[in-house]
């Protein structure tokens, strides 16, 4: 008796089973509602104790910004202060605080979102794409106040500002590959989590967020030819490109960003369908 | 049991719409204290294996189900009722054997809080999504669902502060609003009230009636007659017993040594 040949004989499908690639992005696109919807939910309800309510997206990043200045600026000598500083430090704090975001609750969007995974049966990948919409809906704002700070600060409109806009696109892309990896691996090492924190501090440091990456690496090439791909830098650099005078946004930066932008994504939601089958099982 | 699952398997005229063959579900748990029985094998940070316990909890378990059935499970606390019924929704792994079902069975289990931090109507809409509905369609069911529930004082509050009857009732009116080819009920209906209990074993009689599949995993043995036409009596990983459910209720509560139902 071959019960194996029987259930197929009858048209029955072993349970748990991944779908094929292609079946699980349609469904997953079918059901995009639910990831948008989730973010919001949660980003509502993430400030909803607070008496500032959401005026918090605003505020957190701002002042993020203003004790970065404060320390590295003009505490710490400003021989290194490149020029338009308060729009190069903003556009550096905000960008990267969206990327981390992306990466560090797509980290924890399958393993936090235990109760839904262990009742519902949905693509699980809509639980990091969901982490990434939230990330975004919080930079909203801030982009936002960023433009707003350009403006202020003297600047003008110019037709490159529409470039922004092709630039914000490949960079949730980027985040929303890197917060599916970063799913990804917790689920083989939990122990990754622990790691995140001090990668991002390097990755911090390292991507000139309140410095000039090139002044500093002047007399070291090969250091500074490595660190170009460097992908947070990149879309940092080239949205400063657009905004800010006296920068540009080479074509060299549009290369490198649109190629994180396009490539992780599908490298990273291919890997996650892979392990489909054991995303949210207790072991 | 052999002769049992020989009789069902060689049933042409049913049409099967789960079959499990021999089952093993196997936990691999990190534990702590008190080691029972066993070495603990040291190594390096790499190599580290201490304190790794095999459970079996499944031990080749095998039946079939056919269309219109309805099927309670029983047996012991820690039998491995639920880690079956966990194995058939897909959400554990099988160490060996395998599942076949002509849909992907949803499970509604115990403890499962959909999202804590938002309010029953927000949890309405995303499991509403998350199940495959449209936004609209899940609008404008949320009504009946909050209805079905008896929750409606309390829909805008945050599902943290619900008591644990109410978030299993609203879970359940969540999943019973779509008709599932296979439902599985694992005990989520033990912390309703009685009121609760009946509109949701009719709503059960009624999936099942429409050509749904319903698994009932409960304690109540009169949950059990008054929803089910077949049971399943697993004991210490093992199917014990399959068949009628007079039968088998009463040969279980014979063997736990108790005559009263429920």
């Amino acid at each position: 008796m071959d019960l194996a040949k029987y259930a197929a004989e009858n048209g029955l499908k072993r349970v748990g089973a991944r779908p094929p690639f292609f079946a699980y992005i349609r469904e997953a696109w079918g059901r995009r509602d639910f990831a948008w919807t989730l973010s919001s939910f949660t980003n509502k309800a993430a400030n909803a104790r607070n008496r500032l309510g959401r005026w918090w997206m605003v505020l957190t990043p701002a002042m993020q910004g203003l004790m970065y200045g404060l320390i590295f600026g003009v505490i710490l000598g400003s021989k290194n202060r490149p020029e338009h500083f308060i729009e190069y430090l903003f556009c550096g704090v905000f960008l990267f605080s969206f990327m981390q975001g992306a990466f560090t609750t797509g980290a924890t969007s399958v393993t936090g979102n235990a109760g839904l995974v262990k009742s519902l049966s949905f693509p699980r990948v809509l639980l990091p794409v969901s982490a990434t919409i939230q990330q975004f809906i919080n930079l909203v704002p801030q982009l936002g106040l960023l433009l707003f700070t350009v403006l202020v600060m003297g600047n003008p409109i110019t037709v490159e500002w529409l470039l922004f806009i092709p630039a914000m696109i490949l960079m949730v892309l980027f985040g929303a590959g890197s917060s599916m990896i970063a799913a990804r691996l917790t689920v083989q090492f939990s122990d990754l989590n622990k790691i995140i924190p001090f990668a991002f501090r390097i990755i911090f440091y390292s991507s000139g967020i309140f410095y000039s990456l090139e002044s500093i690496l002047k007399h070291h090439q090969t250091i500074a030819a490595i660190l170009k791909f460097n992908p947070f830098a990149a879309y940092i650099n080239l949205v400063r490109g657009l905004l800010i005078p006296g920068r540009e946004a080479t074509p060299e930066l549009w290369l490198i960003c649109a190629a994180w932008g396009v490539l992780l994504p599908v490298v990273s939601v291919l890997l996650f369908w892979k392990v489909e089958e054991r995303h949210g099982r207790e072991d | 049991m052999a002769a049992k699952t020989k009789r069902v398997a060689s049933n042409p005229v049913r049409k099967p719409v789960v079959v499990v063959e021999n089952a093993h579900v196997i936990y691999k748990v990190f534990g702590t204290g008190r080691k029972v029985t066993g070495n603990l094998a040291k190594g390096g940070l790499f190599t580290k294996k201490i304190r790794v316990r095999e459970v079996h909890a499944v031990k080749g378990v095998s039946f079939t189900i056919y269309e219109g059935e309805s099927v309670g499970i029983i047996g012991s606390n820690g039998s491995g009722k639920s880690s079956l019924m966990r194995a058939v929704a897909g959400l554990t792994p099988l160490a060996e054997g395998a599942v076949y079902a002509f849909a992907r069975p949803s499970l509604l289990g115990v403890g499962a809080v959909l999202l804590p931090a938002l309010s029953g109507e927000r949890n309405i809409i995303l499991g509403g999504l998350a199940m495959g509905f449209s936004k609209k369609e899940i609008q404008e069911k949320a009504d009946d669902i909050t209805k079905f529930a008896g929750i409606e004082e309390f829909i805008d509050l945050p599902m943290r502060t619900y008591s644990s009857g109410m978030s299993a009732r609203l879970r359940f009116a969540i999943a019973a609003s779509r008709n599932h080819d296979i439902l599985i009920i694992d005990e989520a209906l033990a912390v309703g009230d009685q009121e609760f209990r009946e509109k949701s074993e009719a709503r059960m009689r009624e999936m099942r009636d429409q050509a749904g599949t319903v698994f009932l995993v409960s304690h109540s043995m009169k949950s059990i007659l008054d929803t089910c036409n077949r049971v399943i009596w697993i004991e210490k990983g093992v199917l014990k017993m399959d068949g009628d459910p007079k039968t088998v209720t009463n040969a279980y509560n014979d063997y736990i040594g108790s005559t009263t139902i429920d």
